[in-house]
């Protein structure tokens, strides 16, 4: 059993958990991920590391309320237990050699992003951080990227907060004003990822994305995170879950990620009655 | 003359009716009754030279626990077969028996051969049903053994070593112990029951398990000598799904028998009220004709399926899934479509699948591995109409342990290379067994492997 040490509400779909689980935190490297389930009947759900203290044995994640299984974390409270959680699996994100980067994060994504762009700036690399939300309530992390990066852009869709705009869109300006970067690191929804490859494949700036696909036993065993990376079958969980973004086949991994939309979406009214009280 | 049995056939086992159990998850053999199992138990004949023993991966007592059956003393006969497998009623349910110990019975010359297997497991759920005791734990000998994977080998290699005095820890990377016993092998044919019956019969005997660890990734294999283990027996199992690299193998709807049978058996899809997504199939095609086919296919058509394929590139007799399988699916109403080899699964402008082309085959000359080699007949391509396809045709090992494992060498297959039979990798005191250094075999062949590494690491330890 891994106790929640400490638990807050990010914006109000994101929660921030710190969880107690010594061997995870002594290992985890950003870009890795837990697999954990709530209760004793529920779901395995993949979550990345977002945060770790190797001497206080913690880790933190940070997830959306999105579905059943999350609205079940979400029940979950300060001093409750989770039932399992194993880890870190997959393989941490490559920064050793790495001067100049532009890490880009979409929505919760930011949370996965952030221990990345930690790295390169404790490792002396210089930093550019864009990061993208819907509206402004949604905006999470904001201090948290400005700390650890030369320059922070923050985005919104309707202007709300930072600028209006994609992620792209500042992606682009940072190019064209001659920011030489050694690579783009872009973690968020699929189609984010998708469109920012397509803009640095035209600037030909190499993008390492973080792909969370369906998955089950998250060690190589089930064969259900599999993409076509450069033609190829690839794991996420063991031979990513980063991949060159170039190689990456998006539209078939977005296709592969609505496999159980209908059974998600029904099962999501069921917890949404069940866990009512965390998701209004 | 002792009382024997000289009937030529089987004592049948009584089994639910095909169209049954078919639509649900309770076991298809349903065992023998007491009288029964004496009734078989008395057509054996004791032979002296024990050729059934011979062929038995773990080398249990053969006639000598089939006479304690014949004499009602069912205590007894557990007693025996406890003593070389930690598992006997998962083995009298998934052993192949017909090509191992019952091969070899003398009464096989004329008729059937002694139903072994379905003895064993009447002993073994006479003992459950009819013993709360648990076994002793036995003395410590103070020595620490760390074993990597809770499935058939290294619950094996875990028994054999706490029944010698070893403090054993199993770390097992799933949330529950039991390996393939519990995500693979279904329900129907392995009740997970019996299975955590008998891990509760080796926690009893001192084996500790941590669930929810990685070996390789929570902690390397160093650590464990670190921290005073003083050997490693690795049983961590066959990896990844293979796929045919085919078009289309990407579509929502293709799953890796792995997948859906981990989907269905450890995390309880077939429970109405779990929690786990699986698709919702009306036809399914299962690709590959071992036993992990057969339970893909078997699991499809109890979720509702209205029809399910078998598609083997070869011939009925050719079929690597044990005769009994066969029997049970044809039985249930899986359509055989033999001597037929996907070429693309097709799918609609969602990305779902729509069908399985095929093209027929037929066997021509014998290959490397003695089998006759399928050719495709030119210009027979059909398509089967299906939304579900299920790949299993086997798995390649698992990549996490010698990635993190400085000098633990594997083949070009990636299965970890053993320098002799014991299982001793290329690494002092590291030693391997089952699925990971054979690729994907049998649960009674990782026994065996545990049990013979369980021997060797007791004689590496004790001879320091």
């Amino acid at each position: 059993m891994f106790k929640i040490l400490n638990k807050k509400m990010l914006n109000p779909t994101v929660a921030q958990i710190t969880v107690d689980a010594p061997l995870i935190a002594k290992k985890a490297q950003a870009g890795q991920f837990i697999i954990l389930r709530s209760k004793a009947d529920s779901e395995r759900i993949p979550l990345t590391v977002a945060g770790y203290d190797r001497e206080g044995g913690t880790i933190t994640l940070i997830f959306q309320i999105v579905g059943a299984g999350t609205a079940e974390l979400n029940s979950l409270e300060k001093d409750d237990e989770i039932h399992d959680c194993v880890g870190p699996l997959g393989e941490p994100t490559h920064t050793e050699g790495l001067r100049k980067v532009c890490v880009v994060g979409g929505g919760v994504g930011c949370a996965i992003a952030l221990p990345v762009a930690r790295k390169l700036h404790e490792q002396g690399a210089v930093v550019h951080s864009i990061i993208g939300f819907r509206t402004k309530d949604l905006v999470i992390l904001e201090n948290e990227f400005k700390a650890v990066s030369e320059e922070t852009r923050i985005m919104t869709d309707d202007g709300s907060h930072g600028e209006k705009g994609l992620v792209t869109t500042a992606l682009e300006s940072l190019i064209t004003a001659g920011n030489d970067y050694d690579e783009v690191i872009a973690i968020g929804p699929l189609i984010m990822m998708k469109f920012v490859c397509i803009l640095t494949k035209k600037y030909n700036v190499k993008t390492i994305v973080s792909m969370n696909p369906i998955m089950v036993d998250g060690t190589g065993m089930c064969g259900g995170c599999r993409l076509t990376v450069g033609g190829e079958t690839k794991f996420a969980c063991v031979d990513g879950p980063d991949f060159d973004g170039h190689l990456v086949d998006f539209d078939e991994a977005i296709s592969r990620s609505k496999m159980y939309a209908d059974f998600e979406q029904h099962a999501r009214d069921k917890a949404c009655k069940l866990f009512s009280k965390e998701v209004q | 003359m002792p009382d024997r049995n000289m009937s030529l056939t089987q004592t049948p086992m009584p089994t639910q009716d095909p169209n049954v159990r078919n639509k649900n998850f309770n076991e298809v053999a349903l065992g023998y009754t007491k009288e029964m199992a004496i009734n078989e138990a008395k057509r054996c004949l004791g032979c002296k030279h024990k050729p059934c023993v011979s062929q038995c991966p773990v080398q249990i007592d053969i006639p000598a626990f089939i006479q304690k059956v014949a004499q009602d003393d069912m205590e007894g006969a557990y007693a025996i077969l406890s003593a070389d497998t930690s598992l006997p009623a998962v083995c009298g349910r998934v052993c192949p028996q017909e090509t191992q110990c019952e091969q070899m019975c003398v009464r096989k010359k004329k008729g059937d051969s002694v139903g072994i297997g379905r003895l064993e497991r009447f002993v073994a759920d006479w003992h459950r049903e009819h013993s709360s005791e648990l076994p002793q734990k036995p003395k410590s000998n103070g020595h620490k053994v760390a074993v990597v994977g809770a499935g058939p080998s290294g619950l094996t290699c875990a028994g054999d070593l706490a029944k010698l005095g070893y403090d054993t820890t199993i770390f097992e990377a799933l949330h529950m112990a039991g390996g393939v016993l519990v995500y693979g092998i279904p329900e129907f044919r392995l009740p997970k029951a019996i299975v955590q019956t008998e891990i509760d019969n080796l926690k009893a005997l001192g084996v500790k398990i941590e669930t929810n660890v990685v070996i390789g990734k929570t902690l390397t294999i160093d650590e464990l000598f670190a921290q005073g283990f003083e050997a490693v027996f690795i049983g961590s199992g066959a990896g990844l799904p293979n796929f045919m690299h085919i078009p289309g193998e990407s579509l929502k709807g293709v799953y890796s028998a792995n997948e859906y049978l981990t989907r269905i058996n450890l995390m309880k899809a077939f429970d109405p009220a779990s929690h786990t997504p699986i698709q919702k199939s009306k036809a399914v095609a299962v690709v590959g004709g071992g036993n992990v086919a057969m339970d893909a296919a078997r699991c499809a058509k109890r979720m509702g399926a209205e029809t399910v394929y078998i598609v083997y590139r070869r011939g009925r007799a050719e079929l690597p899934a044990r005769l009994e399988e066969v029997e049970h699916a044809e039985e249930e109403g899986i359509i055989f479509k033999l001597l037929n080899n996907p070429i693309e699964v097709l799918g609609n402008d969602d990305g779902w699948v729509t069908g399985l082309k095929c093209i027929e085959m037929e066997l021509g000359e014998p290959d490397a591995s003695g089998r006759r080699r399928p050719i495709a007949k030119p210009g027979s391509e059909f398509v089967l109409p299906v939304d579900t396809m299920i790949m299993a045709i086997g798995t390649s090992p698992n990549p996490l342990l010698h990635r993190t494992t400085k000098g633990l060498d594997t083949n070009k297959w990636g299965c970890l290379i053993t320098r002799n039979d014991d299982g001793l990798t290329s690494r002092d005191h590291v030693y391997a067994g089952g699925d990971a250094v054979t690729g994907a075999a049998t649960v009674i062949l990782a026994m065996g492997a545990g049990k013979k590494a369980a021997a060797a690491i007791d004689k590496d330890i004790m001879g320091k």
